[in-house]
């Protein structure tokens, strides 16, 4: 056990955990939340595999799953941004911050729509 | 024209930006330069495929394994032509249907946005580039979803971006787990680099967990239905005709391609395909149930896509995969168009009716002849009838299993046959009946087909008093009850139900074509032939 | 004229009701039978929740067991990435590998970004962007984000320049630009309408734009997409990263925002309403300070009977 595979492990409980709360809570900013702590599991697994065998002159790890990392966590901040408005607009709409948990309406679904407030 | 391959998605890039930095009314212009464009770097790409085989493009010069590559082969090349062809067709259909709505402003560039990352995912060769691009696709559609502006949409969007997000970092740590045993990235290569173990069932279990999440296979399906059935109709033809296919189409890499060498996959190959024959039960009595138009149309979605994942069960023993890629292939493609033609169709009636609840479909074939017509076109395609593209497609699954010795799965895929019969039915039936107070209706022929042809040909039947009131003007909201009804809509516009149309036909007549893209399909086929890395013409 | 403008839900424009969010005032105003009451779901049952922690435990196992299973020496890309190096125009491996071996990935990449924005640009369509608070920050911080601004700007300009040699380059040098932004936006600086569309439109898209056209360049030279010749790479680099950062800081400045900071185009403006598909065509333009249009529409109360009520 290398120190590398101990923060992978790190990533691999850090993953756990948020897989966990984002099927647990219904909540949807705090399934955005588990989103981003996922993630965050899984770029500590890459940057750690990819210190495995560093360079032996430099100790320079192997520079493409960092760049692989940098690209998820624009990915990451990018779906979170959207997510996060999404979910603004949809609590404006419904005064909801969770998802229907009923299954299809059988009947077409009547529209909310934002009426003027008395 | 050597850089066809990255000048396919670059186009379609290239139109996005200029559609956002130019007046919202040039984005119809830029997306029909676009279609010409890469319509015509298509034709040299086929031309060099049947020349010289797959080939290889090196983006920035480096190479395997330092750069990124591009790979065209049969499979890839015929992706790239259903969705210029279908992106053509529903791009005729958004023309009219975002005609004079602030919304088209926000819809061109994501559609030109989507074209370009469905380009780039059927031509890139790089496991990682595919992450990426399936981020983009999971993005758009989020983005294309909420077009429809209702609370709906939105919890639907929300729900698929948690789906796809979650689905695409399963994606991602497959990925991972790939590199750390591999240093590859390469799918092309990753057969030969790649080695057992551990690490590599894991990653192949990750990468298909994701990809299932994310093509929404039953049991992991249940964002599906009410994303496609919430988005404004262009965008559910785009969602179910071509979306899906994208995660659909980088199993079919890992499966076919990257992992047989490596891993017993054939062991797995009938859990997959028990899988898709849940799907394929499951989708078809949903659909069954349904009393909306298009959540009818979203749950055979559901119970389509199972067909894709019978094909691992059939896919695994055989020593030449070559004909059970060919039949998945042509299948996934002529479902794309006749899905695509379904959700057109239900956007027509929509649109004219205010509603698309199916027990108040009644009359409608009168209304709505060609549109009514492409229901039965497509469906003829979704039950797998001949001559259309759906039968060939499961014709040859058929054949492939029974060749196999595999009855269960001929079995399933013929009982699945019945189902689609039995919703498409559904659909017609309400669709033909007479309406309550109607003006006389011309009589139903002896069969459906035949009458749906012959209230084709009446054209535009005899359209009960319409006084001047816009069509679109009665229908506030799609998905939404519209407590006008019947009454005051006019026909719908002939762009909507030509493009509707002419993609149901396709779907009808793919069969008669089918031979020819099925020669294409096993071009760099695995098995088709020894391709070890190095053989393909360099760039 | 058979349409009843009483059917017709808001469809003329009506005004999306300007609220902040305040979990404390109780939005939630009509809840449908059986909904929670905070409106943030309801926990799944104990079966689910022993089964979920099962579930994610052995997944967590094996994949822990998968990892510990990895050869001890990696397979990367460590040597081919050293080789190539001084061919890159970069000595930092990390942004050789970012913008130049895998440069693709990053053209993608801004691309995502981009389509973030776009994805808020049209959720904002049907409603106005929740204002911020009004600079509440005291004078003492607004005195600080005075002082503080020019040092980003040269922090910003400093990691995209050292991006070349050391770790760093666009991303962290846009994600400074973005905090700047930001600050300035608490601040009360940056305001609503603080550009025209134009520039906004043209400061989202150049980073890919010069990207691509960069790429292209290389095509004219006889190269593949994104070829950078040895002999000017360095310089490519730093126009890509340099546009790359300015769309980057524009986008995360956005993203907080949650909508556009442009003023509304006069053509769309000008724009003829026609009887729209969706609710979301009715709304004003994309611009969170797009003034409420004068004349809700009559009676759009009746129309949504499965509405709540607003809070009086």
């Amino acid at each position: 056990m290398t120190t590398a595979l101990w923060y992978a492990l790190v990533g691999v409980i850090l993953l756990a955990i948020g897989f966990a709360s984002l099927i647990l809570t219904p909540g949807l900013l705090r399934k955005i939340i588990a989103l981003n702590i996922m993630s965050s599991g899984t770029f500590l697994i890459l940057v750690s595999l990819a210190r495995r065998s560093p360079d032996p002159v430099t100790q320079a790890p192997d520079p493409v799953p960092q760049a692989m990392v940098l690209t998820g966590i624009v990915v990451s901040v990018s779906a979170t941004a959207m997510g996060l408005a999404f979910l603004l607009r949809y609590y404006e709409a419904t005064g909801r911050l969770a998802l229907p948990e009923d299954d299809l309406p059988a009947a077409p679904a009547p529209r909310h729509e934002e009426g003027p407030s008395a | 024209m050597n850089h066809a391959p990255v000048l396919v998605v670059l186009v379609p890039l290239l139109a996005a930006l200029a559609s956002l930095l130019l007046p919202p009314r040039l984005s119809p212009w830029l997306f029909g330069g676009g279609l010409a464009g890469v319509g015509s770097l298509l034709i040299p790409l086929y031309q060099r495929l049947l020349a010289a085989g797959p080939f290889r493009y090196r983006i920035g010069g480096w190479g395997w394994p330092l750069g990124i590559d591009f790979y065209i082969d049969g499979t890839g090349f015929l992706m790239l032509a259903m969705t210029w062809a279908l992106l053509a067709g529903i791009g005729w259909y958004s023309l009219a249907y975002f005609r004079g709505r602030p919304a088209g402003a926000h819809f061109w560039p994501l559609l030109l946005l989507v074209w370009a990352a469905l380009d780039n995912l059927f031509v890139t060769a790089d496991v990682f580039n595919m992450y990426v691009t399936l981020e983009l696709l999971g993005l758009l559609s989020v983005a294309l979803i909420a077009l429809a502006g209702t609370p709906e949409a939105y919890a639907a969007a929300l729900r698929y971006l948690l789906a796809a997000l979650g689905g695409s970092m399963c994606y991602l740590l497959g990925v991972a787990m790939i590199y750390s045993v591999s240093g590859t990235l390469d799918w092309v290569f990753l057969r030969t680099v790649l080695t057992e173990g551990p690490g590599a069932v894991m990653a192949l279990a990750l990468v298909t967990a994701g990809l299932m999440l994310k093509s929404a296979i039953f049991p992991l399906h249940f964002w599906l239905p009410r994303a496609h059935a919430n988005a404004p109709a262009p965008v559910s033809a785009l969602l179910s005709s071509l979306m899906v296919k994208a995660s659909f189409y980088i199993s079919l890499r890992m499966w076919l391609w990257i992992f047989p060498g490596v891993l017993q996959v054939h062991v797995a190959g009938p859990l997959l395909g028990l899988l898709g024959a849940g799907a394929i039960l499951y989708g078809s009595l949903m659909a069954l149930q349904q009393t909306r138009l298009k959540l009818l149309i979203a749950y055979s979605t559901v119970a389509q896509l199972g067909y894709l994942f019978v094909f691992f069960a059939l896919s695994m023993h055989p020593e030449d995969v070559t004909p059970a890629l060919q039949a998945v292939v042509f299948f996934a493609l002529s479902h794309a168009f006749a899905k695509a033609a379904l959700f057109m169709g239900a956007g027509v009636v929509q649109r004219t009716l205010g509603h698309d609840a199916l027990d108040r479909l009644a009359g409608s074939a009168q209304r709505l002849p060609q549109t009514v017509f492409a229901f039965g076109v497509a469906g003829v395609s979704l039950i797998g009838l001949p001559p259309s593209g759906g039968f060939v497609g499961k014709y040859l699954l058929i054949d492939v299993a029974i060749r196999e010795r595999q009855w269960f799965w001929a079995v399933v895929l013929a009982v699945g046959g019945l189902l689609a019969g039995a919703y498409v039915f559904k659909i017609l039936a309400r669709a033909m009946t007479e309406p309550p107070a109607a003006s006389p209706a011309p009589s139903l022929g002896p069969s459906l087909a035949a009458s749906a042809a012959s209230s084709a040909l009446t054209g535009e039947g005899a359209p009960p008093p319409a006084p001047a009131v816009v069509a679109s003007s009665s229908l506030v909201v799609e998905a939404a009850a519209s407590p006008l009804g019947h009454a005051d809509s006019a026909p719908p516009e002939r762009g909507l139900v030509w493009s509707t149309w002419t993609l149901a036909m396709t779907a009808f007549l793919l069969g008669l074509l089918a031979l020819h893209p099925l020669q294409v399909i096993a071009i760099g086929a695995p098995g088709a032939g020894p391709r070890l890395p190095g053989a393909e013409a360099a760039q | 004229m058979n349409r009843q403008p009483s059917l017709v839900p808001s469809t003329t424009g009506a005004p999306a009701v300007e609220r902040t969010i305040d979990p404390t005032r109780g939005a939630p105003r009509r809840l449908p039978p059986g909904a929670d009451p905070t409106g943030e779901g309801r926990a799944p049952s104990l079966l689910v929740r022993i089964l979920t922690v099962v579930g994610v435990a052995t997944f967590g196992a094996l994949l822990a067991s998968a990892i510990v299973s990895l050869p001890p020496t990696a397979p990367g890309l460590l040597h081919q990435v050293r080789e190539q190096l001084p061919n890159s125009g970069t000595k930092s491996m990390v942004t050789a590998v970012l913008i130049n071996f895998r440069g693709y990935d990053t053209l993608l990449e801004l691309t995502v970004l981009l389509i973030a924005v776009l994805g808020v640009f049209v959720i904002r369509q049907g409603s106005r962007v929740v204002e911020p608070p009004p600079p509440s920050l005291g004078p003492l911080a607004l005195e600080f984000i005075r002082v503080l601004a020019p040092f980003l700007v040269i922090f910003s300009g400093y990691f995209l320049w050292a991006g070349g040699e050391h770790p760093g380059g666009a991303f962290q040098a846009g994600a400074i630009l973005g905090a700047l932004g930001i600050l300035l936006r608490l601040g009360g600086v940056l305001l609503d309408r603080a550009w025209s569309e134009r520039t906004e439109r043209l400061g989202l898209t150049i980073g890919v734009f010069t990207f691509a056209a960069t790429g292209l360049v290389g095509l004219a030279g006889g190269g593949t997409f994104l070829t950078f010749p040895p002999a000017q790479a360095s310089r490519m680099i730093l126009l890509i990263e340099a546009t790359g950062t300015l769309t980057i800081g524009l986008i995360l400045v956005l993203l907080f925002v949650g909508g556009s900071l442009a003023r509304p185009s006069p053509e769309k403006s000008a724009a003829t309403p026609v009887a729209p598909v969706f609710a979301a065509d009715a709304a004003p333009a994309v611009t969170p300070a797009a003034a409420a249009p004068a004349t809700p529409p009559a009676g759009p109360a009746a129309t949504s009977p499965s509405l709540p009520e607003a809070e009086p």
